[in-house]
């Protein structure tokens, strides 16, 4: 459940959002899923659609999912956080703390630990579209 | 686009009376050590307080305080275990025995992170166990943590006490409050130290003497708690309690 307080998150900064650019209503959330930090969407979305209130209430949440690209900084190899083989409890590990993917990942060509996210971390709001108070 | 987890730590952290970061420019000073015994002391008075190690890249305070087999809980974001008495959190939970290199970005994005899920409650106090230095984890609580007051940790060496001065003067600058300097180590009855804090405009807190018997309870919380260095700490505890808490400063 530890979508729920990413979801918590969400709506705290929308309605910073909604406050500061004077929106009446907010009828769509735009958000990135980074695949590093393996949110189940499902959970995440029921906690956004059990926090909606107020200006967000109908709000309509649109998600874009990233698969996770990683860059070694040492050789440059480029590959698939999907491709690393991890087992459960590296994951769910990540899933918390995505950065502590430097624990567990290591290049496939040099085996550096020296590597970038390149995308595909966690949670990012793409825009917030609503109408405006006249 | 924009991160969402910087708009929810105030709310994660407003039930929280009083966070201290225990700081120093320098490591090996006994920063662990030092916020250990103060968490734990306080903790036995009765007070709820919280411990984060915030040294993502070498975490200690797992070892000073010998922390178990508990893991923290997922109930609507992360719920610390109790350790000791302490709500207590590390990296060292999803990072076990393996080594974490980070990149400073990176432990932005960890601390971020953290404040964002971590689900304190109520505290009286919560304890920071900081990363040496002046890097991003120290930038970054200045940035996201309003209300952090910094107890800063040295020890008798001018090498130790030259980057607690820088320290002092950043926080200083940020206007930020720092409840005094502790003068941990201290094998002889030198002054330097105290007429050098005091020359900032600083409190000095004290003296905690040499403990050769320290190591051998190192993860033993009674017998730390006995130790000639708790012993001394805990008069510099009093005083932060009756600074923060009675007087409301």
């Amino acid at each position: 459940m530890h979508e729920w307080a990413l979801a918590e998150a969400v709506v705290s900064a929308v309605s910073n959002v909604a406050e500061k650019e004077g929106l009446k209503t907010v009828s769509a959330i735009n958000l990135k899923l980074g695949e590093l930090q393996q949110i189940d969407l499902g959970i995440f979305k029921f906690a956004l659609s059990h926090l909606f209130s107020g200006k967000l209430k109908d709000a309509r949440v649109n998600v874009t999912k990233t698969r996770a690209r990683l860059k070694c900084r040492n050789c440059g190899h480029k590959w698939s956080f999907s491709k690393t083989g991890l087992d459960e409890s590296a994951k769910e590990a990540i899933h918390f703390v995505p950065e502590i993917a430097h624990a567990y990942v290591r290049c496939p060509v040099c085996s550096s630990p020296d590597f970038e996210v390149e995308r595909g971390r966690g949670v990012w709001i793409q825009s917030v579209k609503g109408e405006k108070q006249h | 686009m924009s991160d969402p987890r910087t708009a929810i730590i105030d709310k994660r952290l407003k039930s929280i009376k009083n966070i201290i970061a225990v700081s120093s420019g320098k490591g090996g000073v006994g920063k662990s050590l030092v916020a250990s015994v103060l968490a734990l002391t306080l903790a036995r008075k009765g007070y709820k307080i919280g411990f984060l190690d915030l040294d993502f890249t070498s975490p200690s305070s797992h070892i000073v305080l010998d922390i178990g087999e508990k893991k923290p809980k997922e109930k609507k974001g992360i719920v610390p275990p109790n350790v000791h008495g302490l709500h207590y959190m590390s990296v060292v939970y999803y990072s076990a025995e393996h080594a974490s290199p980070l990149r400073g970005f990176e432990t932005t994005d960890v601390l971020i992170e953290l404040l964002a899920v971590i689900k304190w409650g109520k505290l009286d106090f919560l304890v920071l166990d900081m990363p040496p230095g002046l890097g991003d984890v120290t930038l970054d609580l200045l940035r996201f943590v309003k209300n952090v007051k910094f107890l800063v940790v040295t020890t008798p060496s001018k090498l130790a006490f030259e980057t607690v001065r820088k320290l002092v003067d950043l926080l200083k600058e940020a206007k930020v409050p720092v409840l005094g300097v502790v003068e941990n180590m201290q094998v002889n009855h030198s002054s330097w130290i105290k007429q050098q804090v005091e020359l900032k405009g600083i409190r000095y807190l004290g003296a905690v003497p040499y403990d050769s018997g320290l190591e051998e309870n190192i993860g033993n919380i009674e017998g730390l708690l006995e130790t000639e260095f708790s012993v001394a700490l805990k008069e510099i505890c009093g005083y932060i309690e009756d600074k923060l808490l009675v007087l409301g400063c």
